[in-house]
């Protein structure tokens, strides 16, 4: 099963501050780990918010607004993406991450879903116009 | 943590550690089913102390001390007799003397090449292809027998039995676990891929599953193939494989459609194709081509997958590059099957004639007598270049040879719309 492994921000990543060279070389050799253990799929840092925009969705409406967003601690600063064989398994990657941070910060793993997952739910009916929209989504 | 945590989250780290753990104890004490029992062993300690005094910063180091300690009081009780068992004895009391420090730095240096001395070793010639794949899922990717039975549609104590015997074999062989040197190495990675490999197709070639273990067979394979490009980095054939296995994969959600109906390539929807997968497994293949080895056989495999996952659309592909690959692996590994191949990318690339002049210099009483895709194909050209008589016989011979329903039955539609 894959995971997404999110590095959620702190004050001081919303800040722009650089990790230091030796948490960089620590992510490295980690991200090397993870690499050689052959779970890694993709793995990514993100700007802070303040360059980043939301588009708020209501009803036929669209807003656009520009970042920075104020919840620090819910935003994604970093993910990974994990293929594993359960979630004890990512728990226990993720203990052996390094502090991505300077003072305290959080880590959260999600489950991706996949085609087996809405096995039972989608009807054949379902299913056939599913493959139709991906059809249309696949021709433009 | 609730206890049921704290059990789940010991295994999982014993899983992570285990092939590592193996490979280290096999050197050590240079027999395999031993160095299985002593890790079992490990984290039967792990899971007695470990909930009281928590997980160790450095679990592998903690479980192979506590191994080797089981180890060598095994010896002193005198469980195993032979001289060469007292040496190493000793070998491992000189070890066990080191401070945890030490033993994790040497564990640091070495493990990597004791893994892939592991690999090899399961891998190794003297055994079956299916014994190496049972053995290697075992050992190094750490399933379960019921799961490799369930995997290989064998019954429990068939593999059981099957993994018992190639153990036996190889402690007869007297093998050190060690990475093969210089030139053996070459030939002895070839079986190792070919293991892996196997493991692959046993995942890719099952129709749709209610048995979710045939996509873990996929996975297996794919991450087999990325620790050993991480153990390997300069073998331009891993990375082959390595792109196609990830390109190939990067289908699996398209290959099946409802009620388990296979749909072959050229009528996939490929916006089910997995797009992280098909750009991992180009960048494997371009590591492959800059470590020179673009024409090794599966990197050229690999290449003719790439060719698939670069068209957007099916009438985008790109036949005549598909043809020229196909020239090159049929120098490169000849064999009847890829001749086939080749003469349907020789169809597509330049019409159906030229297909057939390839197609007509393969002998059909040979090894693919029995493949239905010969006469299908066959049928397939004559239909294409107007000769949809000569056509009909072809299906049917092909719908006659197939074992699977929904390709049967759309081969005998196909030799109906013959009489058109």
């Amino acid at each position: 099963m894959r995971v997404m492994v999110m590095v959620k921000a702190t004050e001081e990543s919303e800040a722009g501050e650089m990790p230091s060279t030796q948490l960089l070389e620590a992510m490295g050799k980690y991200n090397e780990e993870l690499v050689n253990a052959g779970i890694m799929m993709a793995g990514e840092g993100l700007h802070p918010s303040s360059k980043g925009k939301r588009v708020a969705f209501d009803g036929p409406g669209r807003t656009v607004v520009d970042g920075p967003f104020a919840e620090t601690r819910e935003l994604v600063a970093g993910f990974w993406l994990w293929e594993v064989k359960d979630m004890a398994e990512a728990v226990e990657w993720v203990r052996r991450c390094p502090n991505p941070m300077t003072g305290p910060s959080e880590i959260e793993i999600r489950q991706v879903f996949e085609a087996a997952d809405f096995g039972e739910a989608l009807t054949p009916e379902l299913a056939e116009r599913e493959d139709r929209l991906r059809d249309q989504i696949g021709e433009r | 943590m609730a206890a049921g945590d704290t059990h789940q989250a010991i295994e999982a780290v014993y899983r992570i550690e285990r092939a590592r753990l193996i490979a280290g104890l096999a050197r050590m004490v240079r027999d395999v089913n031993l160095a299985e029992e002593l890790a079992q062993d490990a984290l039967v300690a792990a899971l007695s102390e470990w909930p009281n005094s928590g997980v160790p910063a450095k679990p592998g180091a903690w479980l192979m001390a506590a191994a080797k300690r089981r180890a060598i009081d095994g010896f002193r009780r005198g469980s195993m007799l032979a001289r060469k068992h007292e040496e190493i004895a000793r070998d491992l009391e000189g070890e066990a003397d080191d401070s945890m420090e030490r033993v994790e730095a040497a564990m640091d240096d070495e493990v990597g090449d004791e893994l892939l001395g592991l690999i090899f070793t399961a891998c190794h010639p003297l055994l079956s292809p299916e014994s190496r794949a049972a053995l290697t899922l075992r050992l190094i990717g750490g399933l379960t027998t019921q799961e490799i039975a369930r995997a290989f549609l064998s019954t429990e104590a068939t593999i059981a039995q099957r993994i018992v015997r190639a153990k036996k074999v190889l402690g007869q062989a007297g093998l050190t676990f060690e990475v093969p040197p210089g030139r053996e190495r070459e030939a002895r990675l070839g079986s190792v891929l070919e293991v892996v490999y196997l493991i692959f197709n046993e995942g890719y070639s099952a129709t749709a599953g209610k048995d979710l273990i045939r996509p873990l067979l996929c996975a297996e394979a794919q991450r087999l193939g990325r620790i050993l490009a991480g153990l390997a980095p300069n073998e331009s054939e891993i990375f082959g494989l390595l792109a196609l296995m990830e390109i190939q994969a990067s289908r699996l959600a398209a290959r099946t459609g409802p009620g388990g109906a296979f749909i072959p390539l050229t009528e996939q929807n490929r916006a089910r194709w997995d797009q992280m997968l098909i750009r991992r497994g180009l960048a494997a293949l371009d590591r492959a081509e800059r470590l020179g080895g673009a024409d090794g056989p599966y990197a050229l495999q690999a290449a003719l997958a790439a060719c698939h996952a670069r068209a957007r659309r099916a009438e985008d592909t790109d036949w005549e590059r598909i043809a020229s690959l196909y020239d090159r692996l049929s120098e490169k590994m000849p064999s009847p099957v890829v001749e086939l191949n080749r003469a349907i990318a020789h169809g597509m690339a330049f019409g159906p004639e030229a297909g057939l002049r390839l197609a007509e210099t393969i002998d059909d009483s040979g090894p693919l007598r029995d493949y239905a895709p010969l006469p299908a194909a066959k049928g397939d050209l004559l239909f294409r270049a107007g000769r949809a008589a000569e056509a009909k016989p072809c299906f049917e011979r092909a719908a006659a040879l197939s074992r699977n329903a929904p390709e049967k039955a759309w081969l005998l539609a196909r030799a109906s719309s013959c009489d058109c």
